[in-house]
């Protein structure tokens, strides 16, 4: 697309070649090199990498897309990629290593000089901008730093290298140019330099000269103790700071900012669910309830009970105090399954928030037990409209799709780069998510039983494995505690990082085979929190002593503190005997992991932190782990008072309903994700059975995905979801069931075993401190422990992620607040004992006899018909969790004698969404009557195919087994609908009367189109 | 020989080498998976092997280029091993990631004077896709794709465009038969081969090439993803998985 403003793309492959293109002004050197404005004395080196002329510039085509999202007119930009090189280089060393390491010649070009030079700089200075984006210091580079070694290895005299873009854009109006600006470079983690690069040196960081720091907090008024709170970003309430202080006053001693800052990570909302476990006081239409320890009392109870039930076939093997919650698989090994959020991180950047977020969950399963392989991702994103206009966008966030494509991306790279196959999502799209787009990412790993467990022993030394330690994501703990505002990219910028997948990928390679030969007695990952966290957590029940001037840095420059809160990704903490040491050591050598001890357990109760010879820190870890004083919190929740009104009477005729099935499918939450689901490897590993898209042509929704984590056996793993915000709000308990019975009927529609099914939970919330917000959740938490118990489907790990709310002034100078709608994300894991008896989604042959499972009410509250209506009535669906387990069951053993040829589930759009899904993706026709349904229901046609109760799913039966499948589910409402036929009319009759009438191909077409990007 | 040893090979980043050690057991040969670390440390030890594999994966997270610095690392200091290991009449096999390693090496087609005369490079969409493909093989002189017609297989790359320097390069490999399999459409080889069809764009419709002795092979489908009776994307409506296992029965029977 050789665009018209590249004026500098002329192929430099000698420097001859260069030099004769270049104008009056630069002036050759005697080795051949030009030298414009940059000093004869640099040892940089700055390489630009274009597309060679019949190539596709992707560079500058990415950021005209952006500008598309951005409202910007069109404009002409071209992009390059390039580095900078540093070190003992002549001019022919740069041609050299740039042709034979850093240019792919047969699609690249590439212009070679000293920074400033005007070869690498020429443009039409009267109609173009040139701009350059740079990380900024600090910012992992994974691409200079692999660059840096491989020029190393050859023999190159390099010391440091930076990656580049570059852009040369026709000049823009100022009004336009600042948000230009703004798409180019990402304020978080990028510099934009305007106009040529006049650097000549790679900062590399600056050394740090010890001073112990402390804070004064014993003669600090409550005032000042805010404020200290504050201004170091503790997120800590006043109650706390007193508790801290009254510590330290019998200590006799001001606290060292290491100290100051162990605690804050410590009692973070995000490290110890202060407010879930905390006492909260709860009223709603039945009364009040007082919960010493909310979650303990409602989710983890549900558990509990279903454990004791169970007695000897309790299946749980470690539930709620792992990284992840533990469940049996086979005799020989157990599955571990964690979901987490990474909220705020991905809406300042959301590539290196979502990259960042899976890199955190999959070292969760990792430091699960002694290690857990990890064996597949699931990843669920809101997300405001992608079409949202700019001018309806708050200020200070970013457009919605440009949020969407960066999450989507950071996911896509560091998942296929770690070689797990991403098998399972969701996106749920509402605008009041557009200052807080929310990403749960999730990861389920293998482990062998007896490594199930672990526990550091006194004198294990603290070992540091993976990547090295640099000023990352300092306060991320306390950051993902706080609300977000329209300053917020600029003030927390340290909070954010960049992942590099393959440092975890080697760090998961030597865990794997470190756990198999026994070296180790505890591992866990370093999140939120950094050392401070990992090491406080695995010291908990011993005692600990840090040497943090051991710990391997990035760069010079980092205080102790900084060290000991960094949250610098890919880096796990292990607890290593000192027998083991040296083959641990050898271990990670052979494969150039860095593996250094920092430090040891030591039974004295304490933490103890050193650097060099210098005591910077000793609390005891009882005043650490249970010195937060108890959150009590008040919670209230008001039923609306038509939360149960029922729909009367739907008017309309087979023309509306159609138009009505249409508009639903191409809802955007119903829509196709293809675009999403392609970018993932969905099959790495090679244990794919149920791939997310089924059917004749692969398009299809699967209602879960089905995967062999061992290769050798048929027995599977089944991973889906289950999620509705707009049921919460209306009524959060039903949010809560709804999205259970949801998760567990996507297993049991591929063939999961009902009694082998766990689930997680993820809270996403608001203002937590507004009783209202909080009876919302108190609410929705105890339908998860009711209808848990019901099912006997145990919970097994969760997370939440509260105070998701956006601030900010609008045009008249006011404040306004976003918050999120109360979001609970169920995830469920179920397990196949054989994979060749799975089911999916799609119809399979003419002729065959279509059923419907499970009972219809009349439920439009929050549902999709009454979205695409603009309507609010009706009443959300309810879950019988008791009938629907027996029907599940029956339901599945039918599916285990093969009756079932197909099954979907009914959800959003309930049974008309369902069929014509089936319908397309099978590529077949169906003819349907519904007129038993409407009969037995006392509910008019439209509000059968729409309604969207609970506990239902379409089965495909072959006429030979229709007996044998109705004698299965004999004892519960089952209704044969009718059948598949040849070609693509899909028709659905109200005896006589047509309610739906359109083709399969139309049906395809609304769903595939809205997302349906280039 | 009965049963070939093969050697895959592992580096950082790879990702795809317990599958691929899988699908050459099934196959019939012993594997070892070994990191590329130790091979450097003892290139002798390639002595041991009859077959080396390159999996798929992000090696060095294709930083810099996709397998580029795996294949400046084996080239600097594996170069005559590799040698001396191809022209004892051994196989080698890149898939994916292995493909564009083997590539970047000249292992496939030595460099010119020029310059490489092929590279692997972007998709058309500039987007990393997963999706399955249909194949149809060039037998003639590959030693890999003996007896295999048609095949479907998945691929999954983001930079699995295969671009000749220009057209006389690609004729040369077009009449050596060393475009040894092709993306087409369902059916078999029929004129043009559109997006998804050929899911990146590739010169040619070009899936994977070997070189002038047939022995060394590369593609970027994964034959490990296609080994099981369930793993084909339509194994629930009657098409049965496992056809990739082919690949590796082609070199496991080399040596019988």
């Amino acid at each position: 697309m050789g665009g018209r403003n590249r004026t500098d793309s002329v192929q430099c492959n000698t420097v001859g070649d260069g030099m004769s293109e270049k104008s009056c002004g630069s002036t050759a050197s005697a080795d051949g090199t030009q030298s414009g404005s940059a000093t004869m004395n640099s040892n940089l080196w700055q390489i630009n990498i274009l597309p060679a002329a019949d190539q596709p510039d992707r560079i500058g085509a990415k950021v005209k897309t952006d500008c598309q999202f951005a409202g910007l007119i069109e404009l002409e930009v071209d992009g390059a990629k390039g580095y900078l090189v540093q070190g003992d280089l002549t001019a022919d060393d740069a041609q050299s290593l740039a042709r034979k390491v850093l240019v792919d010649g047969v699609v690249e070009q590439f212009v070679v000089g000293r920074p400033g030079d005007e070869s690498l700089n020429r443009i039409n200075t009267n109609t173009n901008d040139l701009f350059y984006v740079l990380p900024k210091a600090g910012v992992t580079d994974p691409e200079a730093e692999t660059a840096k070694m491989a020029l190393v290895e050859l023999g190159f005299k390099v010391t440091a290298v930076r990656t580049l873009r570059r852009f040369v854009s026709s000049k823009l109006p100022a009004s336009e140019r600042q948000k230009f600006i703004g798409l180019l470079a990402n304020d978080a983690i990028e510099q934009l330099i305007e106009g040529p690069i006049k650097i000549d040196e790679i900062q590399q960081g600056q050394g740090y000269e010890f001073e112990l720091r402390s804070v004064p907090l014993l003669d600090a008024s409550d005032e000042q103790l805010l404020s200290i709170s504050k201004s170091w970003q503790l997120s800590l309430t006043l109650v706390e700071m007193q508790t801290i202080q009254q510590h330290f006053k019998t200590l006799g001693k001001d606290p060292t900012d290491a100290e100051l800052e162990t605690i804050a990570q410590t009692w973070s909302e995000h490290c110890s669910h202060k407010t879930l476990a905390g006492r909260v006081n709860y009223k709603d239409e039945n009364g009040e309830r007082t919960f010493d320890n909310m979650l303990k009392e409602t989710i983890f109870q549900a558990t509990v009970s279903i454990r004791e039930e169970l007695g000897d076939d309790d299946w749980c093997v470690s539930v709620f105090k792992d990284n992840a919650g533990i469940v049996e698989f086979d005799d020989q090994f157990n599955v571990a399954f964690k979901v987490e959020t990474h909220n705020r991180p991905s809406a300042i950047e959301p590539y290196g928030g979502a990259n960042t977020g899976i890199g955190g969950v999959i070292r969760d399963t990792l430091g699960t037990g002694l290690g857990a392989k990890p064996i597949c991702n699931t990843d669920v994103f809101c997300f405001a409209r992608p079409d949202m206009p700019y001018t309806e966008l708050p200020p200070g966030v970013m457009h919605p799709r440009r949020i969407m494509h960066g999450v989507v991306e950071g996911v896509r790279d560091y998942g296929n780069r770690m070689g797990i196959p991403t098998v399972n999502g969701a996106i749920y799209f509402d605008d009041r998510y557009v200052g807080n787009p929310l990403v749960f990412c999730g990861n389920v790993g293998m482990l062998p039983k007896e490594k199930s467990f672990k526990e550091p022993q006194p004198n294990d030394l603290i070992v540091a494995v993976g990547g090295r330690t640099g000023r990352d994501g300092i306060h991320g703990a306390t950051f993902s505690s706080a609300e977000l505002t329209d300053k917020s990219e600029v003030e927390s910028g340290g909070a954010v990082q960049i992942g590099n997948a393959i440092t975890e990928k080697m760090v998961m390679d030597i865990l794997l085979q470190a756990r198999d030969e026994g070296l180790y007695s505890a591992v866990t990952d370093c999140g939120a929190g950094g050392f401070s966290s990992a090491v406080g957590e695995m010291g908990e029940e011993l005692g600990a002593e840090v040497w943090l001037d051991k710990a391997p840095l990035k760069y010079e420059g980092l205080s102790y503190t900084e060290i000991w809160i960094s949250e610098a990704q890919e880096r796990m903490v292990f607890a290593v005997p000192e027998k083991h040491w040296s083959r641990f050591e050898e271990l990670c050598s052979s494969e150039s992991v860095e593996a250094v001890v920092i430090g040891k357990f030591v039974p004295t109760g304490n933490l103890e932190l050193k650097y060099h010879e210098h005591s910077v820190a000793n609390l005891s870890m009882k005043f650490l782990h249970d010195g937060r004083p108890p959150v009590v919190r008040q919670a209230i929740f008001e039923p609306k008072s038509d939360g149960d009104a029922r729909v009367e009477v739907i008017e309309g005729d087979c023309e509306k309903f159609t138009s009505d099935l249409l508009k639903i499918l191409g809802s955007l939450n119903v829509a196709s994700k293809h675009w999403v689901i392609h970018q993932y490897d969905y099959e790495v590993q090679g244990g794919s059975v149920l791939k997310p898209l089924v059917g004749v042509e692969n398009d299809g929704p699967g209602d879960a995905a089905v995967v062999r984590p061992r290769l050798d056996s048929k027995r599977g793993l089944a991973v889906s979801c289950g999620m509705n915000p707009y049921y919460g709000d209306i009524d959060p308990y039903h949010m809560a069931t709804s999205g259970i019975d949801e998760a567990i009927r996507n297993c049991v529609a591929v063939g999961a075993d009902p009694n082998r099914i766990a689930i997680l939970d993820n809270f996403c919330w608001g203002y937590t401190d507004r009783p209202e917000t909080l009876g919302a959740l108190v609410r929705a938490a105890i339908g998860c422990h009711d209808v848990s118990v019901q099912f006997k489907t145990p919970f097994i790990s969760g997370k939440d992620s509260l105070n998701n709310e956006f601030s900010y002034d609008n045009s008249s100078g006011q404040r306004e607040t976003i918050s999120i709608p109360s979001t609970l994300l169920i995830s469920a894991m179920g397990q196949v004992e054989d994979v060749r008896q799975c089911v999916s989604m799609d119809l399979k042959a003419a002729g065959n006899v279509i059923f419907i499972v499970g009972e219809t009410g009349n439920h439009f509250g929050g549902s999709h018909f009454n979205l695409v209506n603009d309507l609010q009535a009706g009443a959300v669906p309810t879950v019988d969790a008791n009938t629907n387990r027996q029907l599940y069951l029956a339901l599945h053993e039918a599916i285990k004698q093969g009756l079932v040829r197909s099954c979907h589930d009914c959800s959003e759009g309930g049974i008309a969404v369902a069929a014509a899904e089936m319908a397309f993706a099978g590529g077949l026709g169906m003819e349907l009557d519904i007129s038993a349904i409407c009969e037995d229901s006392n509910l008019s046609a439209a509000q059968v195919v729409f309604s969207e109760s609970n506990g239902r799913l379409i089965c495909e039966v072959s006429e030979d087994n229709v007996a044998e499948f109705s004698n299965a589910l004999v004892d519960f409402r089952t209704y044969q609908l009718g059948r598949v036929i040849a070609g693509s009319d899909f028709v659905v009759q109200n005896s006589d009367q047509p309610v739906i009438q359109t083709s399969i191909s139309t049906l395809k077409q609304a769903w595939q189109q809205p997302l349906d990007w280039s | 020989m009965a049963q070939p040893n093969v050697l895959v090979l592992r580096a950082p980043g790879t990702n795809c080498d317990q599958e691929t050690a899988f699908a050459f057991e099934l196959a019939g040969a012993k594997t070892e998976s070994i990191h590329i670390n130790q091979i450097l440390s003892q290139p002798s030890q390639l002595s041991n092997y009859q077959v080396l594999c390159l999996p798929g994966g992000f090696s060095f997270g294709d930083d810099v280029g996709a397998g580029k610095v795996l294949a400046l690392r084996m080239m600097n200091r594996l170069a005559d091993a590799l040698g001396e290991f191809h022209s004892n009449g051994n196989l080698i096999l890149g898939i994916c990631n292995g493909f564009q390693v083997l590539l970047k090496t000249g292992l496939l087609v030595s460099d010119e004077v020029e310059g490489p005369p092929a590279t692997l490079t972007w998709n058309d969409s500039g987007r990393f896709r997963d999706s399955w493909v249909n194949l149809a093989a060039d037998n003639e002189l590959c030693v890999f794709t003996k007896g295999i017609g048609q095949i479907e297989l998945p691929i999954a790359h983001a930079e699995g465009k295969f671009v000749g320097r220009n057209s006389q390069v690609l004729d040369y490999l077009e009449v050596n038969h060393q475009l040894a399999i092709k993306y087409c459409k369902p059916g078999g080889p029929n004129g043009q081969v559109p997006f998804p069809f050929n899911p990146n764009g590739s010169d040619r419709d070009i899936a994977g090439i070997c070189d002038q002795t047939g022995r060394v092979f590369g593609l970027m489908p994964h034959p490990e993803r296609n080994v099981d009776a369930t793993h084909h994307p339509n194994w629930t409506r009657g098409s049965k998985g496992g056809a990739g296992l082919a690949i590796f029965k082609n070199a496991v029977e080399y040596f019988q």
